[in-house]
């Protein structure tokens, strides 16, 4: 770039170039190659340098209390004489909200980047994409103060009809789905078309029936839970998934459209309808986009930590059952933000570099998340190219 | 590390260069959000009367110890007293810490005003912070299950709360849900049904119910008397007996004004 700056006033002024002149533009275009170079190792020399400051203040953690309480025990007592440091339970609160909240974000962030970019028309995206990137732009304590004072009292109030409401609404549509897609199966073997519609038709209403008592089922189920504690984690994978959304939406729905008008009605050409080409011809261009923007908006939900650190509940401690979303949970972000106030002189280094440690897990974590996608990216490029 | 809370802090309390060794033009506060509304009403107080700048921060009393042994802040308001490691990493640091005594405190423990429980022994509280009493029938309430709510590790209410009531040695169990500010256990405890927490005495309204402890209402009487039992003091700490401008802030709890104020905000005057 810098050679091109440099060459281009003085081609069109003289053709033959003086010695100084050379000189000049050679010094210029080395100049401008160091800065680029400055500029670029820079960002690299920030990410070593905070993993060295991180790694520096959490490796006398592991010397003083050594791995295993840190990663097998649950019991977090800091502030006790002598202190407990049993992280498992707090990992594990990140790790599920994480995974909560890509569960309700990823689907919903996709189906609305597909519809973005192959199904509504230009003049909707145009106004819908920077409306949904809004969402990105709200500050997260808004997002924790709309958590700790609309949605938990809301889920502790109305939560077993709220969760009815959610299932019908996210299950109908799928069961619907099965039910057409189950009738045809069954009855696709069958010549007689008039037969064959009939018996479609008997199946559908048949499995209909099945279905809607299913939901029936699960709704009066869900209906009936009572939720102790709003400020829960599934509170907080709800805020979460509305925080990835707007990234997710955002660079999935630009990979979906680098892919190309080209491709699209190539796949129309060979008689593709608008279903297949999405799901069979675009998805799979764009995957690796996708997955970019997936990975993204997993680390933001991730490394969040005001909306956990206000409406998690953040009680160190492992639900019961497992899986359980209801119960209040404490997250590796919201545990660094709320204990260093008093980490550092009081109760000897421990306190203080058992929060580097959590530190360093997050970095370690989400640099292992970059490298794997980063691998899955090279891979399907390669893949795509090859064929 | 250090030196970029210092910078925060600075930047928070819009008071560069408001250090010990510097001449006081500004009052730096930070420390406990309990004393918080008194150290606020104070500045405010000082302000008009004497022109001088004040300004408050609340960030826990752990926090508050921290800044005045790395010479932030001026005055360090704590709701409970120094710990021995914190007196000892201040004399390393040259500085001397002087506790002084603003006003008395009830912790007062609450419910939801839904809730029938009227009162609670220490011992139940007790047992129900460390888990051994989980639903509200075992202490003649409803049959449902308990919501814990404490404050968080840098809290001297916490220290103070777990001093005084859930008793050295017992641990609190792991599934107590933890709040950041006494503004936030009222929200909380107050939204929630099935939830006990505690507040500084100033902070309960009609939005939440205390509970007598062992029979006794918390109150200013009580208080002040002794009878309440989960009562504790709330300190300004300075670095050296305070003077100047320090010491006209820090005695202002003895004058009428300021006897006025700590009242008016529902904490209790020595």
């Amino acid at each position: 770039m810098a050679e091109e700056r440099g060459g281009n006033p003085t081609r069109t002024n003289t053709f033959v170039v003086s010695d100084r002149k050379r000189s000049v533009q050679k010094a210029v275009k080395t100049a401008g190659e160091l800065l680029l170079l400055a500029l670029a190792s820079f960002v690299a020399i920030v990410v070593l340098f905070i993993f060295y400051f991180v790694a520096r203040d959490a490796v006398p953690f592991f010397e003083l209390r050594g791995f295993s309480e840190f990663f097998t025990t649950t019991e977090w007592y800091p502030a006790d004489d002598p202190g407990k440091f049993g992280a498992l339970s707090i990992i594990y609160g990140s790790l599920m909200v994480t995974m909560g909240s890509a569960l309700i974000a990823v689907p919903m962030g996709i189906a609305a980047a597909i519809c973005l970019s192959d199904i509504l028309p230009f003049s909707i995206r145009q106004y819908a994409k920077p409306v949904i990137e809004m969402l990105a732009a709200i500050p997260s304590v808004a997002y924790g103060f709309f958590a700790l004072v609309v949605l938990a009292p809301l889920l502790q109030d109305n939560g077993g009809p709220l969760l009815m409401w959610a299932w019908w609404i996210l299950a109908a549509p799928f069961m619907v789905l099965l039910v057409v897609v189950l009738a045809d199966l069954v009855t696709t073997r069958i010549e007689d078309s008039a037969r064959r519609k009939q018996l479609n038709v008997v199946l559908a209403v048949l499995f209909g029936l099945l279905a809607a008592f299913f939901l029936y089922r699960v709704g009066t189920l869900l209906h009936a839970v009572e939720i102790l504690t709003g400020t829960n984690a599934l509170n907080v994978s709800i805020i979460l998934s509305f925080m990835a959304l707007p990234t997710i939406v955002s660079v999935s729905e630009d990979a979906l459209q680098a892919v190309g008008r080209d491709i699209r009605e190539g796949s129309y050409a060979l008689g593709a309808t608008r279903a297949e080409t999405i799901v069979k011809t675009v998805l799979p261009a764009a995957s690796s986009g996708i997955l970019a923007a997936v990975i993204l908006g997993i680390m933001r939900s991730l490394g969040e930590t005001m909306v956990v650190w206000m409406a998690s509940g953040n009680s160190a401690h492992i639900p019961e059952p497992w899986f359980n979303y209801l119960e209040a949970i404490r997250t590796l972000t919201a545990t660094i933000a709320g204990d260093m106030g008093e980490a550092d002189q009081v109760t000897g280094s421990a306190r203080y570099h058992v929060l580097f440690a959590m530190g360093l897990l997050l970095l370690v974590i989400s640099f292992i998340c970059n490298l794997v996608s980063e691998r899955i990216v090279v891979r399907q490029r390669k893949i795509l190219s090859g064929q | 590390m250090r030196r970029k809370l210092v910078l925060l802090l600075a930047l928070f309390s819009f008071a560069p260069g408001a250090g010990s060794a510097a001449p006081v033009k500004t009052i730096v506060l930070d420390g406990s959000t309990t004393v918080g509304p008194i150290a606020k009403s104070f500045a405010t107080y000082f302000t008009r009367k004497y022109g001088v700048r004040v300004s408050v921060s609340e960030s826990g009393s752990g926090n508050g110890a921290k800044s005045l042994i790395n010479g932030s802040c001026s005055i360090a308001t704590l709701s409970r007293p120094m710990k021995s490691a914190e007196l000892a990493a201040a004399r390393t640091k040259g500085v001397n810490p002087v506790a002084n005594i603003v006003a008395m405190d009830g912790l007062a423990v609450v419910l939801h005003p839904g809730n029938p429980v009227r009162n609670l022994t220490k011992a139940q509280i007790s047992s129900i912070y460390s888990g051994r009493i989980t639903n509200w029938k075992q202490v003649g309430g409803p049959n449902s299950n308990i919501v814990v709510i404490q404050r968080e590790s840098n809290s001297g209410t916490a220290e103070s709360f777990k001093d005084l009531v859930v008793g050295k040695g017992v641990q609190i169990k792991g599934s107590a849900e933890t709040q950041s500010s006494n503004g936030s256990v009222k929200n909380r405890v107050s939204s929630t049904l099935t939830a006990i927490g505690y507040l500084g005495l100033g902070f309960v309204d009609r939005s939440v119910k205390a509970v007598s402890v062992n029979g006794v209402m918390p109150d200013v009487k009580t208080v002040r008397s002794g009878t309440y039992p989960v009562a504790r003091p709330l300190y300004f700490y300075t670095n050296g007996q305070p003077a100047g401008v320090i010491k006209q802030f820090v005695d202002l709890p003895k004058t009428e004004a300021g006897k006025g104020m700590i009242s008016e905000l529902g904490f209790v005057n020595r």
